[in-house]
């Protein structure tokens, strides 16, 4: 694991506690998914969480987010509330997405959160069309794609790095390549596995990095985020990391990857490695972590709360919004 | 005072142009629209204006160009795709239906849509099977767009100006063979509100519903069938999403006979959907069956004969009007 010392404990104790958010938010997702309070689909993030972490602490609420169906951590990390996650896929009307998304449709635009998508591939075409956007529009605003290793052999991910390199645009792109697309390994979908260095070949800065690292995932993201803000154009950051829950809850998790393969990757857990790290490292202590530890639990109990509480949407409102109208 | 009369790409420019100096967040993208100010004339000079940056070419990557837009539309921007032939755009169809159109919902408004979608559409000139299609059905059937198929070079530039502020994807679909048809535009910048038909002709026997190429047939038939009696109401709808259906049973009303005339497939096409909310709507007005008259539900050949083949002719209009007023 990478050095930490070199960064402030504030930004320490915020990045432990964006991926403790994520990962008691999940939790609490994975309960009441098996409860039977969340009725469609749920993917999460657990055993991802730095990823998403290390990239938006860079972020500002006017980068555009764009992100996959795996995308809870990604809105957590962009600053979409807890509540609003969880009101969302339990259906109500306080939702980020007003109930009309659930897990794969979370939007939250007044922080950036530009949304999440139940199809695998535009997330990196829309990233590219916000880079052009602000490079048009002269601003130093980043566009931000995340998306696993799945959509790396789409066509999309061909075009849109190709287009975002040719113009320079101010880019970054997030592979979140935890080996599997579903059930599917990437070693049997694609001859090279070496995302970083496909992505170089279209000329775009590109490095891979533990993605189980927060630290390490935070200092690579720096240095692209940066370079897009200053007109360096796009980069890349292959993060090469796991999920440790099956796809979509409720589904099965065998037959594809082994329990030991499972296993090993819990045993490098990224909050577990992070916070024992931070803390014998004199950086922070044990005390900070727990209160921050306790201060999410509430922060999740008040969000399962509020959800609980929140109405329905109307179904009077159910074809709201299809149209924007003409601008006078 | 006469008015001046340009060509219906050069009036669709000038709306172009107009807006593009008005709005420095508008910018254009597809093949050959920069320096070479598109394969049909639809950006020329345009460049020299406004540089690189707002006329865009592009790899051949529809799919991807298409998906860069609707990234840039939620983000701030006007971007204005330009596909050349409009069968180009199939290969961008999963964002379209799973993304342009759905945005604006399912962020519960929050996130506007403004993507101009322009392309030539239609039959003619030997373009054969992958330069020749319309599919503007394709995109009625889904929620979220606005469907706009201008006749006239006036409404080129009017419905042009609409789209261009409009906050709703917009395909903007333009017939190979008015695109050189010339006609009085005023210079100004004006606006065609969506939704609102253009009555062509009053007639009082049939009513001709007819879409792009179609309308300017109906009207050279309009003659010779008052010469035989036949009095024909010929109404433009100018858009198809949404479309003005007031005016079409308004008009029904009046002439109990109801044709729809248009280029492109039958099946779920535009005319057995009109057929359909007529029948709806105003069931008792209809002393016949409502007709349709379509290209022939074929890919689209190469060779002359061939291709005269598959699009409805004038005659076919003026056949199809006089069995219908015979009912």
């Amino acid at each position: 694991m990478k050095e930490t010392m070199t960064i402030p404990k504030d930004t320490l104790l915020s990045l432990y506690r964006t991926m403790v958010r994520i990962r008691r938010c999940e939790e609490q997702l994975a309960r009441s998914y098996a409860a039977g309070t969340i009725t469609g689909a749920c993917h999460t993030y657990v055993g991802e969480e730095a990823v998403a972490t290390g990239v938006c602490a860079h972020l500002r609420d006017d980068d555009a987010v764009f992100s996959t169906h795996r995308g809870h951590g990604h809105a957590l990390a962009k600053g979409v509330p807890p509540r609003e996650l969880v009101a969302e896929l339990f259906g109500r009307a306080t939702g980020c997405s007003g109930g009309r998304g659930g897990s794969m449709h979370l939007f939250s635009p007044e922080v950036g959160m530009m949304g999440t998508s139940g199809i695998v591939g535009p997330c990196i075409l829309q990233a590219t069309g916000a880079g052009y956007s602000f490079q048009l529009k002269e601003t130093d605003q980043v566009g931000v794609a995340f998306f696993g290793d799945g959509a790396v052999s789409n066509g999309a991910f061909h075009e849109g790095l190709n287009m975002a390199t040719i113009w320079d645009l101010p880019v970054l792109f997030v592979c979140e390549n935890n080996m599997y697309a579903t059930e599917v390994a990437f070693k049997d979908s694609a001859r090279n596995t070496d995302v970083a260095g496909r992505a170089a070949g279209y000329g775009l800065h590109a490095e891979a990095v533990d993605g189980n690292d927060v630290v390490a995932v935070y200092e690579a993201a720096s240095a692209a985020v940066a370079r897009a803000r200053q007109g360096g154009g796009p980069s890349l950051i292959e993060c090469r990391t796991y999920r440790t829950r099956p796809h979509a809850e409720g589904m099965r998790d065998g037959g594809y990857r082994s329990q030991q393969e499972i296993d090993s990757w819990k045993a490098r857990d990224p909050i577990t490695a992070f916070s024992r790290r931070v803390v014998d490292d004199g950086a922070v202590t044990a005390a900070d972590l727990q209160t921050i530890d306790d201060a999410i639990v509430a922060e999740i109990t008040e969000a399962v709360a509020f959800a609980t509480d929140s109405p329905w949407p109307d179904p009077a409102t159910v074809a709201d919004h299809i149209y924007g109208g003409v601008a006078s | 005072m006469s008015e001046r009369e340009i060509s219906y790409t050069e009036a669709a420019r000038e709306a172009l142009t107009a807006a593009m100096e008005r709005d420095p967040t508008i910018f254009v993208l597809g093949e050959g629209i920069g320096e070479r100010g598109g394969n049909f004339n639809t950006t020329l000079g345009l460049y020299e204006r406004f540089g690189p940056r707002r006329l865009r070419d592009t790899p051949i990557c529809e799919r991807g160009f298409v998906g860069l837009c609707t990234g840039a539309a939620m983000t701030g921007t006007r971007p204005v795709v330009d596909f050349m032939f409009i069968d180009f755009i199939l290969d961008s169809v999963g964002e379209l239906t799973n993304q342009i159109a759905k945005i604006q919902y399912m962020s519960g408004g929050r996130l506007k849509m403004p993507v101009l979608l322009r392309g030539c559409v239609g039959i003619g000139g030997g373009a054969a099977t992958h330069h020749s299609g319309s599919y503007y059905p394709l995109f009625l059937n889904v929620p979220g767009f606005r469907v706009v198929v201008p006749t006239t070079p006036y409404d080129a530039k009017g419905l042009m100006s609409t789209a261009l502020r409009s906050d709703d994807p917009v395909l903007f679909l333009e017939h190979k063979s008015l695109l050189n048809v010339r006609g009085p535009v005023p210079e100004e910048e004006y606006q065609i509100p969506f939704g609102q038909a253009q009555v062509c002709r009053q007639g009082t026997t049939v009513t001709v519903v007819a879409i792009g190429p179609l309308v300017p047939k109906s009207l050279a038939a309009c003659d010779t069938l008052a010469a035989e009696g036949i009095s024909v109401e010929v109404i433009d709808p100018r858009t198809l999403a949404p479309l003005d259906l007031d005016t079409i049973l308004t008009s029904v009303r009046k002439t109990g006979r109801l044709l729809v005339a248009d280029e492109s497939f039958g099946p779920c096409g535009v005319g057995a959907e009109i057929a359909a909310q007529v029948m709806a709507q105003g069931f008792d007005d209809l002393a016949a069956p409502v007709r349709r008259l379509n290209g022939v539900h074929t890919p689209t050949p190469y060779s002359p004969p061939l291709e005269a083949a598959v699009v409805p002719s004038m005659d076919q209009v003026a056949a199809a009007v006089r069995d219908l007023a015979a009912e």
